[in-house]
């Protein structure tokens, strides 16, 4: 619905959007993040003409948006700001109705508008809409800002960090709206923040940027999970930490630090490097780095002979699991069967890591309490 | 004699000096209004420029009156056209002043609202931008109201009369009777107009910027 062709936009000597190219579906509801200077302010202002860019160029529904008159574009993509904007000089209903009013329409059916929407937000007409904007409280007036952008039904709504200098119960309540709105209206909304969690809740489609460039665009889930570098994790902080422990996933509470010896290695040799690491049972692998099984200390002691290769005492009755699967089935291996371990695989059955009593009850504290160890 | 004898003998030169002076007035600060208004909202879209107009238009306001008065008489002759010009451009100032703030301190988000959902810059101008500076304009209006007010007793110099005529006759011949009949309409005129303007200024104010509530 939306398309950035490589777009690009300096201040000055500042790059600030570098050779951007992503698309936006139609219905859904996408978050630009980053922290402050990234860009996310100007790419937003540039779907409705606000910024030009130096080149590039920008579509929605195919058409260059340079092709369209600025102003009637204006009035088919609803605007949301964060210093809400309402006209002082004029009523709510004036305010909702503006646009539709800048269309022309016939006085009933603006009228009719400005009805619905604010019965749609639990404000009854008759109470607010004769009231001015500045006889409303903050959250009130932003309600109103929002129904106004909605106002001449536009497929598209932009907003630019709406909620941004709200309280935090008068944000919680207007995310909520927003989405309900979102979901029963099926707009397209670009949305503007810099709160990880407003982002988390509200969005489709996170789309990270820094440095005028996207770093990730991603669902919120893939995000929490793959974080694709440290600025995004450093954003994320506490929510990779504090999202509870039903979410965990087995590669969340592995420890990769494992020793894994070849099948061919000698009974001697794999002693010595068992007793270097100061464990008492080490993973063996296949020539092409697959997983061939496990060997205990006792098992060695008891039939090793020296000068034999290791893969002849190799027992496959270690639990493996796949690295994708919920922490929580790794949880009963634990509990409920004699092996102090379980051994976590990649897709490709080479060896990912394992899953020790003391990871996961390390995993499952940070999960809870956001500590980290 | 005394004063209440003296007005009611000259009661007739009396209120035609004042009507004349109320022209005076009323005719300057229309003009005033009409090249003020117009050039605060072009100052107002060349922010870079305007503070250097504004200054040279404050130097101007600063020369004498009389002089201006002088300069008026070489140009333009004796009576009302040579007045009414240097009334007008003493005007200016406080108004176009004024008109410039009131448009410049329009937050900046409702601008960037008003074009974001497609209005026009001629549509911002008068729905939003103009609304809201009036209270600022009238509020120069009224400024310059009283100032040419007193301005127009000078005007008497170069014959375009009004309640100065009354003011100069009494101080050439030491005639007080003279010199209050042309000071106290004046002063009165004064406070009037600036009571009246003062009243079209509340009625102008847009509601929503007199009740500021704050609920949170």
């Amino acid at each position: 619905m939306i398309a950035f062709r490589n777009v690009c936009k300096s201040y000055g000597r500042k790059l600030v959007l570098d050779n951007l190219s992503f698309d936006i579906q139609e219905g859904q509801f996408v978050i630009l993040i980053g922290p402050s200077g990234c860009g996310k302010t100007t790419t937003l202002k540039m779907i409705n003409r606000l910024v030009k860019p130096d080149s590039g160029e920008i579509y929605i529904n195919g058409i260059n948006i340079m092709e369209h008159n600025p102003v009637e574009l204006r009035r088919s993509i609803g605007y949301v700001i964060q210093q809400i904007g309402l006209f002082p000089n004029m009523t709510v209903e004036q305010n909702i109705s503006i646009v539709p009013r800048l269309l022309k329409y016939p006085k009933e059916r603006w009228k009719a508008i400005a009805r619905e929407l604010l019965e749609m937000v639990n404000m009854p007409y008759e109470e607010y809409a004769h009231k001015y904007p500045s006889e409303l409280s903050g959250g009130q007036q932003q309600r109103i800002g929002v129904l106004r952008a909605l106002a001449a039904s536009p497929p598209i709504v932009l907003m630019d960090e709406p909620f941004g200098a709200l309280d935090p119960i008068t944000r919680d309540a207007l995310q909520e709206e927003v989405k309900k709105l979102q979901r029963k209206l099926k707009k397209t909304i670009v949305f503007v923040t810099h709160d990880m969690e407003e982002a988390l809740r509200l969005a489709d489609t996170i789309v990270f940027m820094h440095d005028g460039k996207i770093i990730q665009m991603a669902s919120p889930e893939e995000m929490l999970r793959n974080p694709a570098s440290d600025i995004i994790r450093e954003f994320m902080g506490r929510h990779i930490n504090g999202r509870g422990a039903a979410e965990l996933y087995v590669e969340d509470v592995m420890r990769t630090r494992v020793l894994k010896v070849p099948k061919t290695i000698k009974v001697l040799e794999c002693l010595d490097r068992m007793d270097r690491w100061q464990v008492n049972s080490v993973i063996v692998v296949n020539e092409d780095d697959t997983y061939a099984g496990t060997v205990q200390l006792e098992t060695i002691r008891e039939y090793g002979k020296a000068g034999h290769e290791i893969g002849e005492l190799v027992s496959q009755d270690t639990p493996t699991v796949s690295r994708h699967s919920r922490a929580q089935e790794v949880l009963d291996h634990l509990l409920n069967s004699p092996y102090k371990y379980v051994v976590v695989l990649n897709e490709d059955r080479t060896v990912a890591g394992l899953i020790t009593p003391t990871s996961m009850t390390k995993a499952i504290g940070e999960a809870l309490w956001g500590v980290k160890s | 004699m005394n004063f209440i004898e003296f007005v009611s003998r000259n009661r007739a030169v009396i209120l035609s000096s004042l009507v004349q002076h109320i022209y005076l007035v009323c005719v300057s600060v229309f003009a005033g209004i009409l090249v003020s208004i117009p050039a605060g909202i072009l100052l107002s879209r060349h922010r870079k420029i305007a503070d250097k107009i504004l200054a040279v238009v404050g130097i101007v306001q600063t020369i004498p009156g009389l002089v201006m008065l002088g300069f008026a008489l070489l140009l333009f002759g004796v009576g009302n056209t040579p007045a009414l010009v240097v009334l007008s451009v003493y005007s200016i100032l406080p108004i176009l002043r004024n008109t410039y703030t009131g448009l410049t301190e329009v937050q900046p988000g409702l601008i960037e609202a008003g074009y974001g959902i497609g209005m026009t810059s001629s549509q911002l101008l008068f729905k939003v931008q103009l609304p809201l500076a009036l209270p600022s304009i009238i509020s120069g209006i009224r400024i310059s109201t009283v100032y040419i007010v007193s301005w127009a007793a000078l005007a008497a110099l170069i014959g375009a009369g009004g309640l100065g005529d009354l003011i100069w006759t009494g101080l050439s011949t030491y005639n007080t009777n003279y010199i209050l009949a042309g000071a106290i309409p004046s002063a009165i005129l004064a406070f009037l107009f600036s009571g009246l303007i003062g009243a079209v200024q509340r009625l102008a104010t847009p509601r929503g910027l007199k009740e500021v509530k704050h609920d949170e």
